[in-house]
């Protein structure tokens, strides 16, 4: 066990994949010398050399159709892209291509790529550098979308993640960064397994991402007012672990989903869908959701109040419960 | 075959001006700007490959009309340019086609009935990329110039590239020398296809910084045909396409896209300096493409026939043909030989045929195996609802196949 922030466990997950399979390689832009604008590939390149840790001309496009090819010849490449609001002009490389490989070419090319975003709000930034892109991903057959929101889950993850032979969307929660934490050597949950971080029975709480920490302080605040909350870290939002979530519904007969993103079409639909498909006759209370709001990520002055809080999520617990 | 005198074009010294090695009349000259002997060619076999290709067009354009391929692009006009940048190539390069290249991928060696599938709706790519170096067909226009791209990254990377650099320049010179494949293996070289409408997108350009600043083994071959869909080359850019090459820092060459010559020698001496280690080449086959951008699309209504004629007189078979009777006429050998290309056409298209109506109907469940590596949990559970639904309609319709 070694104690580390979130990204010094990235950094720390990357460092082992180049050691261990000279298949991986890095691209990004300023990830080299620099060492990544939030440092998370800070050291690779002086160890590595720039042939595997590759400062990629300014284009995002680029970035994910050069993996493309090099996943054709063999290798593992892990992409960054430096913010989450600068990943859409890659998005055609993504979704027609990355995404879609495999089952053109019916099972026979692999595309094991990585795509490291940095993503959501909370550090005070200007535009463009805190959205919650996940959905446009976990909509697209073919891609898998997780987060972490621990550095031992950062750690593992993206170890898991660049050693899966299918692309993988790895949304790494910005303002959880600098989060200490624990790490361990080996895994404890495979990479599409949701983890329920906190056992109760009045209702289940489901989060992932930065929003793990504060739904453990709702439970914990809401436990102080006697009320039993079950918190689950989704960690795969592509694939869905919908078997982990729909266990702890059937036990708690009430649920309350949260994320940073828009409202509309956005994960949580996905998950108040399939537990009324599955869980109705169990359900004591609409599935409700705790979210950003269908608006563009607000200047940075309102954000605090915009993102879903503890605030927000205690009175959805209430509100829950009031059935 | 016999060997062929070449004389010296009145070329002017205008740079944009197409580099031509055989006239519309069928006649071989040269060109100071791409020195190339004739004789280092099979120009029979060439002609081969153009007449069987045009066959392949000709029999898809006749299978989709009647019915039993959803659409098909045709390559009408630019055989010339595909047959000569094809082979041009050693089995160790890699392709990446557009959804035109199919004069490309017979040259590849790829069952042109795989072609077809993609276009009848059995498969989405039917053929193993790997087994002939020839990549799936890309329909997103320019994206495949940065696959080619990331895999000229992985060459240089590989093993195998750095370490048999000195053996394979020299194999690399023999190969221009000659067509055969070469004792030693040479180190592999990239070929990107791309047509005029993939240079206005911003991928294309990309592609061309990328390969251009890291000195990538990887030739960008253009065929200009002048028109994407409906849009004339002109709404593209007001430069021909080679000179837009120079502000990425990449020699780009203008050829004659018509005249198979200067398209193979073209060819070969851009993947000779991209395998020596000298960079990518932008080569512009300046050609025109005679029918219809799809056979969903029609052409009467943008384009002069005028324009279709003047082009008609260039087309890349018939010079071909003309060289081989006007240097072959003696030869009493030729007549025979032609006949025998058109018989063997004639029973290829007939095998494609019968072949594109037997092509495998797909299983229902072929799409969730290769969604991803193992099916999900829960693309396990969608294929089963699907099976059900199938095997539901199945009792409905009842063994005779009706509705009861």
């Amino acid at each position: 066990m070694t104690t580390t922030t979130l990204a010094g466990a990235i950094n720390d997950g990357l460092r082992h994949a180049l050691t261990t399979d000279p298949a991986v390689l890095l691209l990004g832009e300023d990830i080299g010398r620099l060492g990544g604008v939030f440092r998370v590939t800070d050291g690779l390149c002086a160890d590595f050399g720039t042939s595997r840790v590759v400062d990629t001309p300014l284009g995002e496009a680029g970035i994910v159709g050069t993996a493309v090819g090099l996943a054709m010849r063999g290798y593992r490449p892990v992409c960054e892209i430096q913010f989450d609001g600068f990943v859409y002009p890659a998005v055609n490389q993504i979704i027609s291509q990355l995404a879609k490989y495999r089952h053109r070419s019916g099972g026979r090319i692999a595309m094991p790529v990585v795509i490291r975003i940095p993503y959501g709000g909370g550090i005070g930034s200007i535009e463009h550098h805190s959205e919650s892109p996940e959905a446009y991903f976990a909509h697209t057959p073919g891609l898998k979308v997780v987060t972490c929101a621990t550095p031992d889950d950062a750690f593992n993850m993206i170890g898991q993640a660049i050693a899966s032979d299918d692309p993988v969307i790895f949304l790494e929660p910005k303002r959880r960064y600098w989060t200490k934490g624990e790490v361990s050597g080996a895994p404890a949950l495979d990479l599409h397994r949701a983890r329920t971080v906190r056992t109760g029975s009045d209702l289940t709480l489901v989060a992932y991402g930065p929003l793990v920490a504060p739904a453990l302080e709702t439970a914990r605040i809401a436990g102080e007012e006697g009320h039993s909350v079950e918190v689950i870290d989704l960690r795969s939002l592509a694939p869905l672990d919908t078997d982990t979530v729909m266990a702890s519904v059937l036990r708690t007969g009430r649920l309350v989903v949260t994320h940073e993103a828009s409202r509309t079409h956005g994960i949580g639909a996905e998950i108040a869908a399939r537990v009324q498909e599955e869980a109705f006759y169990a359900l004591e209370a609409p599935v409700l959701r705790v979210t950003g709001y269908d608006t563009p990520y607000p200047p940075s002055r309102l954000e605090e109040d915009w993102l879903p809080g503890v605030d927000r999520m205690l009175a959805a617990v209430d509100r829950s419960l009031a059935h | 075959m016999p060997r062929t005198s070449a004389k010296t074009s009145a070329k002017t010294n205008d740079r944009q001006d197409p580099i031509q090695l055989l006239t519309p009349q069928g006649e071989a000259v040269s060109d100071a700007r791409l020195p190339f002997d004739p004789a280092d060619v099979d120009l029979p076999a060439l002609y081969r490959d153009m007449v069987l290709t045009r066959r392949l067009d000709t029999e898809a354009i006749a299978l989709q009309r009647q019915g039993e391929l959803g659409l098909w692009p045709s390559l009408f006009g630019q055989e010339a340019a595909q047959i000569g940048a094809a082979r041009a190539l050693l089995p160790s390069d890699m392709v990446f086609p557009t959804y035109r290249e199919h004069g490309v991928a017979w040259c590849r060696g790829l069952d042109p009935a795989s072609l077809l599938g993609l276009f009848r709706g059995t498969t989405l790519g039917g053929w193993d990329p790997r087994d002939v170096n020839f990549n799936l067909y890309t329909l997103v226009i320019g994206a495949q110039t940065l696959h080619a791209v990331g895999y000229a990254m992985g060459i240089v990377r590989d093993p195998v590239g750095p370490a048999v650099s000195a053996a394979s320049t020299a194999a690399a010179s023999a190969v221009l020398a000659t067509p055969a494949t070469p004792a030693a293996p040479a180190a592999p070289a990239v070929l990107a296809f791309l047509g005029d409408g993939a240079l206005s997108e911003g991928e294309t350009n990309e592609a061309f910084i990328w390969a251009t600043t890291q000195s990538l083994p990887v030739v960008f071959f253009c065929q200009n045909n002048q028109w994407a869909i409906s849009a004339p080359y002109s709404v593209q850019s007001t430069v021909p396409v080679a000179q837009r090459a120079a502000g990425f820092g990449l020699p780009g060459i203008r050829v004659d896209g018509n005249d198979v010559l200067a398209c193979l020698a073209a060819t070969r001496r851009a993947l000779h300096t991209a395998r020596t280690g000298g960079g990518p080449t932008l080569i512009e086959a300046f050609t025109y493409r005679r029918n219809a951008h799809t056979t969903a699309d029609d052409a009467s209504r943008y384009r002069e026939t005028a324009e279709e004629k003047e082009w008609a007189a260039k087309d890349p078979l018939a010079r071909l043909h003309a060289h081989l009777v006007a240097t072959g006429a003696a030869d009493s050998a030729y007549s025979a030989y032609f006949a025998e290309i058109e018989a063997e056409a004639q029973t290829f298209a007939e095998g494609l045929r019968a072949r594109c109506r037997a092509l495998p109907e797909p299983d229902p469940s072929l799409p969730f195996e290769h969604t991803y590596a193992e099916m999900t949990p829960e693309l396990s559970r969608q294929l089963a609802e699907h099976r059900a639904h199938l095997a539901s309609l199945q009792e409905i319709s009842g063994p005779s196949g009706e509705r009861a």
